[in-house]
């Protein structure tokens, strides 16, 4: 377990410590502060150069990752590899040394194989690498801003700072995650993070989409969907892929939203204070319900306004070591 | 041809062993026994060492034709006779396949200069499609013994029974990969929960022990003589042990990474660790070496599988499955037998040698008979093994062309000292 990812990488939350995250939290905090400025750029990363490397497009998060770079004034370098000539026949070792030679202080990554990032820290050890998504293994910035977006509102409702709770509105904390986890990155590190700060969670889906001996990952299955909707504080949606919708793992779309579908009446089932959360892009009318999305639990946009201090943060303790002012 | 005597060692027969000299002349061992004159007789000091037949390995993979930047024939046989092997069996999953005399003619004569023998597997099905018959009658005659579609497993049924069927007049024997494609998938590692919280695609065990129980049917019911390609779980051991009790002709092999490294190694997402079958629970990795140890299975064989480092450079979905095996079998093999000598020369060389049919002499490009004993009359393909020889791997010291063993750093305990083709090629570090 690392007990912080200064000026490591960040592959994974399965090998971070309570604390590594409390830090993330903590400094994503501050950086919330420096988004609502009018000036939103500090000058921690001057001088460095973070290259995005993408395989597997995905707009949203590259241009979080981009504006977390960009706003700590770091020079960023934007390869689509997804829709380049690259992707066939150059293998990743052949890309990284070509970054490489262009002199870039990190690489943050987005491949469809999970371990894909072991691949390039092996090969440069001394380039920071930071996961944005490896096949169906991690997704560590999304498992963080997950948990930054629950302890912040939860905090609000207290009437403090989320900084000042430390993992102590974990506590106790029901988390209930529902759907296609066996092939989520997300359901992975959302687990690894909650359980690291101290909640209990809940998974719930079809057993063709829970991951083999997923109770083994310390986490309860739940086989009533709706009683334990009634019971949760959070609940966390999946994206599911359609294709996997369509015969190959549910016999269908709307099989599945009749029995694992957040819907407008299940959303009566939940109590008062109950967080709904989504990492998009939605399928709305399969997962949720877009009444629910759009409804008084869904905290559903401010997952991706904190998107971008929250990826701050990371690339401030990985790149910087955490070190030059805020 | 010249004489020589291998002095001093402890010569392991079948049933016992004991403190002698070796005298070999014109590759044929003259006489064993203590203190044997050797006048006019170059010396060979095997004190401190086991000599007993020579390994032959069933399943290596020696990548030519078609694959020579990862292997060729005479890297191959070199990497076999450091690893003290005087025979292996070359799989014919090469471009193009090795499925008919034709191509097995051209091996054969790759072959002729090798510094060990090397015997040659044949296709069951043209192109391992599994779907037509090669022409196994036709590569028979050639001497080949052995068929396999390896790399896959023959998947439809109608065709692996009549495969059986039709071989059984042959006086050959198929091999059979078991997975089941239909529920290997597009697995990468051991189904299980490691796998699922790497987020990698599994292989489950079934799909191997499915097609063991199948393809003991098909030989129940329809005759013919089957062997079992690198089993990776206690259950296929079992099935297979039972199948030999039901007095079916099917024998078994496993590799030594099955008996050594469990699927935990897969959580570095080091593609050297990728294999098919996959490395297992540890669990099995327990079980299979027991079975070694009991002398359950027939044969270690090591699927020696080289992949140019270019290959094996991506990610763990995309690098080929395989890994090296032929130099350092025979210490891990040292390690699962807890020092019987006697079981380890049954698993690497006298039950290969009658899997394989390389106890009779000559045929094909053999010069010699394997696996005999070690006595008057035999043809000399000997093993000299120091047991207590410590030392680590090192990917870039290898005969092999390729860099991909699992076992790179990794410290072994026996080596070979000196391996006898009816002349020594391979002795104390240097080829002759
Ligand atoms: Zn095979």
């Amino acid at each position: 377990m690392r007990q912080s990812i200064r000026g490591g990488d960040l592959i994974s939350l399965a090998d971070v410590s309570r604390d590594a995250i409390v830090e993330v939290l903590d400094v994503a905090e501050s950086f919330v502060e420096v988004n609502q400025r009018s000036i939103k750029k500090v000058p921690t990363l001057k001088g460095r150069v973070v290259a995005s490397l993408f395989y597997e497009e995905s707009t949203r998060t590259r241009l979080s990752f981009e504006t977390a770079a960009k706003r700590l004034s770091a020079d960023v370098l934007s390869l689509a590899v997804a829709s380049s000539s690259v992707k066939k026949g150059e293998s990743l070792r052949d890309t990284i040394s070509t970054i490489t030679a262009l002199g870039i202080d990190a690489v943050v990554m987005r491949h469809m194989a999970s371990g894909a990032p072991w691949q390039v820290s092996r090969v440069v050890p001394s380039i920071r690498v930071i996961n944005a998504g490896d096949g169906q293994h991690q997704h560590p910035t999304q498992g963080l801003l997950d948990a930054f977006t629950i302890r912040q509102v939860l905090a609000e409702r207290a009437g403090t700072r989320g900084s000042e709770t430390g993992s102590e509105l974990f506590h106790g904390l029901r988390i209930l995650i529902v759907g296609d986890i066996r092939h989520s990155r997300v359901a992975r590190s959302d687990i690894a993070a909650y359980l690291a700060l101290g909640a209990s969670v809940t998974v719930c889906a079809p057993p063709t989409l829970l991951p083999t001996e997923v109770s083994s990952w310390g986490v309860e299955v739940a086989t009533d969907f709706e009683s334990a909707l009634a019971q949760a504080d959070v609940v966390g949606l999946l994206r599911l892929q359609v294709e996997r919708g369509s015969g190959g793992f549910v016999p269908s779309l709307r099989e599945f939203t009749s029995l694992y579908g957040l819907t407008a009446e299940r959303e009566q089932l939940l109590q008062p204070h109950a967080l709904v959360m989504h990492p998009g892009p939605m399928n709305r009318g399969v997962e949720i319900d877009s009444s629910v999305a759009d409804g008084s639990h869904a905290v559903i946009e401010r997952q991706v306004a904190n998107g971008v201090p929250v990826r701050m943060a990371v690339l401030y303790l990985t790149v910087a070591g955490g070190e030059g002012d805020l | 041809m010249s004489t020589f005597i291998i002095r001093g060692g402890t010569v392991v027969h079948a049933a016992n062993s004991e403190r002698a000299d070796v005298l070999v002349r014109d590759g044929r061992i003259i006489e064993v026994g203590i203190k044997l004159d050797g006048t006019a007789a170059t010396e060979i000091d095997a004190s401190g060492c086991l000599v007993g037949p020579a390994f032959v390995d069933l399943h290596a993979h020696l990548r030519e034709p078609g694959n020579e930047a990862a292997e060729t024939i005479e890297s191959g046989a070199r990497a076999g006779a450091v690893g003290g092997y005087g025979a292996v069996v070359a799989m014919p999953n090469t471009t193009p396949t090795i499925d008919s005399a034709a191509v097995v003619g051209y091996v054969y004569e790759r072959a002729r200069h090798a510094v060990i023998d090397v015997a040659v597997a044949g296709a069951i099905t043209i192109g391992r499609e599994g779907k037509n018959l090669a022409p196994m009658a036709e590569m028979a005659a050639l001497g080949v013994r052995l068929f396999t579609d390896d790399g896959n497993g023959v998947q439809h049924g109608g065709v692996m029974r009549r495969a059986l069927r039709y071989s059984s007049a042959l006086g050959v024997r198929l091999a059979q990969h078991c997975e089941m494609d239909d529920l290997a998938g597009s697995g990468v590692m051991n189904d299980g929960p490691l796998a699922a919280r790497l987020g990698l695609a599994g292989r489950s065990a079934l799909a191997e022990e499915i097609m063991v129980m199948r393809d003991i049917e098909f030989v129940r019911a329809s005759g013919g003589r089957l062997h079992f390609l690198h089993l990776s779980t206690r259950r296929s051991v079992e099935l297979v042990v039972a199948a030999k009790a039901d007095g079916l002709d099917v024998t078994c092999e496993v590799a030594p990474h099955h008996f050594t490294l469990s699927e935990d190694r897969c959580a570095s997402f080091d593609p050297v660790f990728k294999v098919h079958p996959p490395l297992r629970s540890m669990a099995d990795v327990e079980g299979l070496r027991l079975a070694v140890a009991r002398g359950d299975i027939d044969a270690v064989a090591t699927d020696h599988a080289p992949h140019t480092p270019e290959s094996k450079d991506g990610t763990f979905d995309e690098a080929p499955p395989g890994m090296l095996g032929l130099e350092t079998a025979a210490a891990l093999t040292w390690g699962a037998v807890n020092g019987d000598a006697h079981a380890f020369f049954n698993v690497l060389s006298r039950r290969p040698a009658r899997v394989a049919q390389l106890r009779a002499g000559e045929l094909g490009v053999r010069r010699i008979a394997h696996g005999g004993d070690v006595a008057p009359g035999e043809d000399a393909s000997l093993v000299i093994f120091d047991p207590s020889d410590s030392w680590t791997v090192n990917r870039h010291a290898l005969q092999s062309r390729a860099l991909n063993t699992p076992f790179h750093d990794m410290v072994m305990t026996g080596r070979v000292r000196g391996t006898v083709v009816g002349e020594p090629v391979w002795l104390n570090g240097e080829f002759r």
